[in-house]
């Protein structure tokens, strides 16, 4: 069961790849970072029940923060262009 | 089974290391770069390296990433195609490729015990650092190994290092603080109430 997880979510992660690759728009590439932070979160939970030892689950919790973060600044940046307080820029 | 997972992430690594190389708009190999991140934080975790992989996660798709970004509002997003033709550098990247992975045939085993440098001086490292029934002095006194090493085996290693990369930051914060206006001290006092 853990093994049918950890396929379905390496094809997913390679579909992601593909549209940080391919995809025209910002946004694409941003969502395409996103799904990989994700996956890589869910891949580290599943790859620690597959070999018995979960003990890396608050490691996969803090990757999920780091992402979360990560894409909040990387958003702010495409829609400022820069990490001032946009309060103070103008 | 845990080989297929190591080949197919690496084969994933490689996929997305080679879209880096290729790709001409910087904001997408920023993008990718911080998923080559995440695939190697991954990877550090299936071999068993928590530490590492946390620090590249860290590093690499958070704080790296928010750096290139601020590099990015300084500079265009758009690489210019190279005059030069790529094959040299390609040929002696390649035959370097090649020697080092000849070189890797005569490592020992990942993991080994019996390999030299889990034979060296990790041993008496062991011996000093953990407590035991014949031994409650500890000659460090630290009682963590990691923790041993770092902060007293290899002391002035980790001040090195350390110093090393506060300079490393403080140049980067330096460079991404752009132009300085005249005038005001940075500009944002002006607008202040």
């Amino acid at each position: 069961m853990f093994v049918t997880a950890v396929a379905a979510i390496i094809v997913t992660m390679s579909l992601a790849l593909l549209r940080a690759t391919l995809g025209p728009t910002v946004f694409d590439r941003i969502l395409a970072l996103n799904v990989f932070g994700t996956k890589t979160v869910l891949l580290i939970a599943v790859m620690g029940f597959l070999t018995g030892r979960p003990d890396f689950l608050d490691l996969a919790l803090l990757y999920a923060l780091l992402n979360f973060i990560g894409v909040i600044a990387v958003l702010r940046f495409s829609k400022y262009g820069h990490f001032a307080d946009p309060e103070l820029g103008r | 089974m845990i080989q297929a997972i190591d080949i197919l992430v690496l084969a994933l690594l490689a996929c997305t290391a080679v879209s880096v190389v290729r790709m001409r708009s910087l904001w997408a190999a920023v993008m990718l770069t911080g998923i080559y991140s995440f695939l190697g934080a991954g990877w550090m975790l299936v071999l068993d390296a928590p530490d590492v992989a946390f620090t590249e996660a860290s590093v690499g798709a958070g704080i790296a990433t928010i750096l290139m970004l601020s590099t990015l509002a300084l500079t265009s997003t758009e690489m210019k195609r190279p005059a030069a033709s790529p094959v040299f550098p390609l040929l002696i990247v390649g035959v370097t490729g090649a020697a080092l992975c000849y070189g890797t045939l005569d490592m020992p085993h990942f993991g080994d015990p019996n390999s030299p440098i889990h034979q060296h001086v990790a041993p008496e490292y062991l011996k000093d650092a953990v407590p035991t029934v014949h031994q409650k002095e500890l000659k460090v006194g630290i009682g963590n190994i990691v923790t041993t090493v770092l902060a007293s085996y290899r002391g002035y290693d980790t001040l090195g290092e350390t110093v090393v990369i506060f300079t490393a930051g403080l140049g980067v914060l330096l460079l991404l603080q752009g132009p300085r206006k005249a005038g005001g001290s940075d500009g944002r006092e002006e607008g202040a109430p």
